[in-house]
């Protein structure tokens, strides 16, 4: 099959029978320390692919630079793992170019919060349809251990040796204040059904679903969220029939508040409680404007473009 | 009205006629005056009644600067010829001025010739406030100078005769005296007022023909000479525009489709022509968050289909230089416009300079093959964006298109180019990939590969900016990088071996070679007639290709006892105190040169902050040379 889609808003649906086996979305072997929280998401992702049967050579996983960011590597789709705190930029000129690709990207804490804010905060506003994923586990590790923005206070790193000097950066709260934000939601990566159910509602939501999954790093941050992962009354589940959907959690985590996904007041309210972890969709509004949609222009034949632009060259004629 | 008949009676003395196959004319304000407007109608119809032009902007550095002040001026240089003119010239020969501070900041610029006719409001002589007074009266001293001709005309009191507000519309009224002087048609500089004004109303179109025809009957009453500049009709129909709106239609025209920048003097008005047209053909622009996100989203959408380019001046490039190394790394190809501003950092953002070749040529860290181009004219500015797109897509390469601030701001006519379809991408082919086909699999020869895009069934791989094997899997050893940097380095020999050398201007052996890049080419060109005419045995080349060079320098080289380059960029001179040839910085040009040839090439540069003036070129030829002919 030959298919030009230069005048094609949309792929061709893989008509197929085929059923993708979550095993046909894996890559080369993931390299990361045994123990990282990268491999749960891997294995989530992996399953989202397949739950969804995405079809391998129309999905697009982009990354930055970091440990997280080896993560199109070790999936079969189409990948590019471009620069540090850049994968956004490149994922916006994917989308708007390919609105028809399943866009998914993968940022570490150092790659969204420090040197990629800039990019981040604009990627919220424009709300393109894709899936975002801030893997979080408040350290720099692929450098090895230096102070990132969310690494808590009082922390010892290789940077800050008599402990990290600020209070965290707390994501949610900035992806909450920015204005045309659609999609923000919490999850942790030693909660895989949590993690799995997340990321499905971020996947069907139509924009930029930005995800925080917190995570350790075996390595250089083990402890930050032993305690949690310990004691489940440590986290708050927010519930609701639009939100994140895992009854099957109910039993291990009774800490739990009704929050409508759409009361963005109450979304910002419950980021600002830092004594707990709230896990769950803090917010969404599938109506907010998407930059790929706004900006959708009818493509033209080579044919078409000359006659106009021969034309519009006469404006110019002496 | 008709001008050549009222003229006769009332005249006390028909005036004289200067007959001269060229004059350069200027129009200057306080910014906002309206004297950009005035210019452009002249230019226009100038060149639509068949003479050469040239029009550059003059341009100061902030939007509103005070009123009344050197810094602040604003209008145009309008150079007419009777036949094509390729470069701004050396000195006007007549200027308006709306006020004597703004004439004196030209004066200063030693931008007027000795026998000038300044033609300067005089209403700031009679003014109630005592300083102006002292300010003109101290202008006029400082002009007296020099033996220019001052004709103070009242031009706001000869406004308010037909309307209230002379500051609106005193443009209309210098137009109409230059009408007179210069003889222009005047039912062309009526159809060119209503083109220029017409998303306004009638009673604008209507008070603005009065006051240039008001000004036109005082010329006629009160200015003793005219100005015959000869006029060819144009035997091809010809497009007039500046070098920015080249670069915007000739993007359109190479079937790109994405535009990603961020606003920088002077590139940004690239965007604007786009902006408000590029919709229309299936493109668009996208404003980025800044520099760094524009280029990352141009390689985004190239890497996903069509090549895209992004516009940016000297800072932006800086920025930018990560991204490039990961596109030339990755083999997406990617056209980045530079339009060149005086530098180094924040430097001249709204003057001309040739400053970037080197930053452009070594803009990436580690080993970053790329192509590099620069157009020598405006109509270049068009044709290059098709050759830009097409060499990227080809030589999956990242390419840099040069241009500056004098093809940027300046305007000339030139021949509407003839489009063809070939020259746009293809549409994308979403056929599955080949067997045994790979993210890059290089040619062993040539190093050249197709790229395999998202969307290709079977194509699934990860780009990576780590070295990588042709699978694009990460690999760090030895062996593979070498491999990798040599394929993509090769792609610039071949390029290299498919050019031609470049053409010489004049006879190809002589006492000098002069070599020049970019804007500077019709400047060079002038000076190069005017020295051989004077027995100087020059000749002159220019380049297109720095990356890479263009074949055959070594040979034309060769022909000549000197070679030198002339660049808006600095060097040291020698002589100056702690300067030796061994430690001399050089031009930029010259540098790449003497790398690439071992020829010991000299270099004349200047960074003025405006042109080259071809005179100041031919003084630096005739310092360079045995005097020749007869002299």
């Amino acid at each position: 099959m030959s298919l030009s889609c230069g005048l094609l808003p949309v792929l061709d649906l893989d008509d197929s029978e085929h059923e993708y086996e979550m095993s046909e979305y894996e890559g080369a072997k993931a390299r990361w320390c045994p123990g990282c929280g990268d491999h749960s998401v891997l294995t989530a992702v992996q399953r989202l692919l397949a739950a969804e049967q995405l079809i391998p050579d129309q999905t697009m996983f982009v990354s930055g630079i970091g440990c997280s960011s080896r993560f199109p590597h070790y999936l079969k789709t189409y990948g590019f793992h471009g620069l540090h705190g850049r994968a956004l930029p490149v994922a916006t000129g994917i989308k708007l170019h390919r609105p028809e690709l399943n866009v998914f990207v993968v940022m570490g804490d150092g790659d969204c919060t420090s040197i990629g804010a800039g990019h981040w905060v604009h990627a919220l506003r424009y709300n393109m349809d894709m899936t975002v994923m801030l893997l979080d586990n408040n350290i720099y590790g692929l450098t090895k251990m230096q102070t990132s923005p969310t690494t808590p206070q009082g922390f010892k790193s290789n940077t800050q040796p008599r402990g990290s000097w600020l209070p965290p950066m707390n994501p949610i709260e900035i992806a909450l204040g920015i204005t045309n934000t659609s999609f923000v939601a919490q999850t942790a990566e030693w909660v895989p059904a949590h993690l799995y159910a997340t990321l499905r509602a971020a996947y069907h939501h139509k924009g930029f679903s930005f995800v925080r999954i917190l995570q350790r790093c075996p390595v250089f941050t083990p402890q930050v969220f032993q305690k949690a992962v310990q004691d489940p009354s440590r986290i708050t589940m927010m519930v609701h029939d639009d939100g994140v959907v895992a009854p099957e959690l109910d039993k291990i985590y009774t800490s739990q508040v009704h929050h409508d996904p759409h009361d963005l007041a109450a979304a910002r309210a419950m980021a600002e409680q830092t004594d707990k972890i709230h896990l769950g969709l803090f917010y969404k509004d599938a109506s907010k404007p998407r930059y790929e949609e706004t900006r959708r222009v009818a493509p033209h034949t080579p044919a078409e473009r000359v006659a106009l632009l021969d034309k519009e060259l006469d404006k110019y004629a002496v | 009205m008709s001008a050549a008949s009222s003229s006769a009676t009332s005249a006390p003395a028909p005036p004289k006629v200067l007959r001269v196959s060229e004059h350069t004319v200027e129009i200057v304000s306080d910014s906002g005056e309206g004297a950009q407007k005035c210019a452009q109608i002249f230019a226009a119809v100038s060149a639509k009644m068949g003479n050469g032009v040239w029009t550059v902007e003059l341009i100061p550095a902030e939007i509103q600067p005070p009123p009344r002040v050197p810094e602040g001026a604003s209008g145009n240089r309008v150079r007419v010829g009777e036949h094509a003119v390729t470069n701004w010239g050396d000195r006007t020969n007549l200027v308006i001025a709306f006020n004597e501070q703004v004439l004196l900041a030209r004066h200063r610029l030693d931008a007027l010739a000795d026998d000038a006719v300044l033609l300067v409001e005089d209403k700031w002589a009679r003014s109630d406030d005592p300083e102006i007074v002292v300010a003109w009266t101290a202008a006029m001293k400082e002009l007296s100078s020099r033996p220019y001709r001052i004709v103070p005309v009242a031009m706001e009191d000869e406004c308010l005769t037909i309307v209230d507000n002379p500051k609106k519309g005193k443009n209309m009224f210098a137009l109409g005296i230059l009408a007179r002087i210069y003889g222009r048609d005047m039912d062309r500089v009526r159809e060119q007022i209503a083109y220029t004004f017409r998303k306004k109303s009638e009673e604008m179109y209507a008070q603005n023909v009065s006051l240039l025809e008001l000004g036109y009957a005082w010329a006629e009453d009160n200015i003793d000479f005219r100005v015959e500049i000869p006029t060819h009709e144009a035997d091809k129909q010809l497009v007039v525009m500046n070098g920015n709106e080249a670069l915007a239609l000739g993007a359109i025209a190479s079937g790109m489709e994405l535009c990603a920048m961020y606003p920088i003097t002077p590139a940004t008005s690239v965007s604007h022509l786009l902006s408000e047209v590029f919709e229309r053909f299936g493109g668009m622009v996208h404003q980025a968050e800044d520099e760094i996100a524009a280029v990352g989203v141009a390689i985004g959408a190239s890497y996903s289909g069509k090549v895209a380019f992004t516009v940016t001046s000297g800072p932006g490039l800086a920025l930018k230089t990560e991204f490039i190394g990961l596109a030339i790394m990755t083999e997406v190809p990617l056209v980045l416009v530079n339009v060149q501003r005086g530098g180094p950092s924040t430097g001249l953002p709204t003057k001309v300079e040739q400053s970037d070749l080197l930053a452009a040529l070594f803009a990436a860290t580690g080993d970053a093959p790329h192509i590099v181009m620069a157009p020598a004219t405006i109509e270049e500015c068009f044709h290059i964006m098709v050759t830009a797109r097409r060499l990227a897509e080809t030589f999956r390469a990242v390419v840099m298109v040069l241009s500056d601030a004098n093809l940027a701001t300046g305007v000339t006519p030139f021949p509407k180019p003839v489009l063809d379809e070939r020259w746009q991408a293809a549409p994308l082919d979403l056929a599955p990939v080949r067997e045994g086909q790979t993210a890059y699999g290089w040619d062993p020869k040539t190093g050249l590969t197709q790229r395999i895009i998202p969307g290709q069934p079977g194509g699934m791989y990860t780009l990576t900016g780590l070295s990588h094997d042709e699978r694009s899997k990460v690999a760090y050893s030895s062996g593979i990088h070498q491999h990798s940097s040599a394929m993509r380095s090769r792609k610039l020999a071949v390029l290299s071996s498919l050019l031609t050398p470049p053409p010489v201007y004049g006879p190809e052996k002589g006492d000098l070679l002069v070599v020049g890049w970019g804007s500077t080419k019709g400047a060079i060109e002038e000076a190069v007639d005017r020295a051989r005419a004077e027995g100087i045995k020059v000749s002159s080349t220019h380049l297109r290709f720095l990356s890479p060079l263009e074949p055959g320098l070594k040979k034309i080289f060769a022909g000549f006892k000197k070679v030198v380059t002339v660049e808006i960029n600095y060097s040291d001179e020698i002589g100056d105190p702690y300067v030796t040839d061994e430690n001399r910085r050089r031009g930029q040009l010259a540098f790449l040169l003497r790398a690439a040839t071992l020829v010991d090439v000299d270099c004349w540069t200047r960074v003025p902050g405006e042109p080259l003036r071809p005179g100041s070129i031919l003084e630096a030829i005739r310092g360079r040379t045995p005097r020749g002919g007869t002299a």
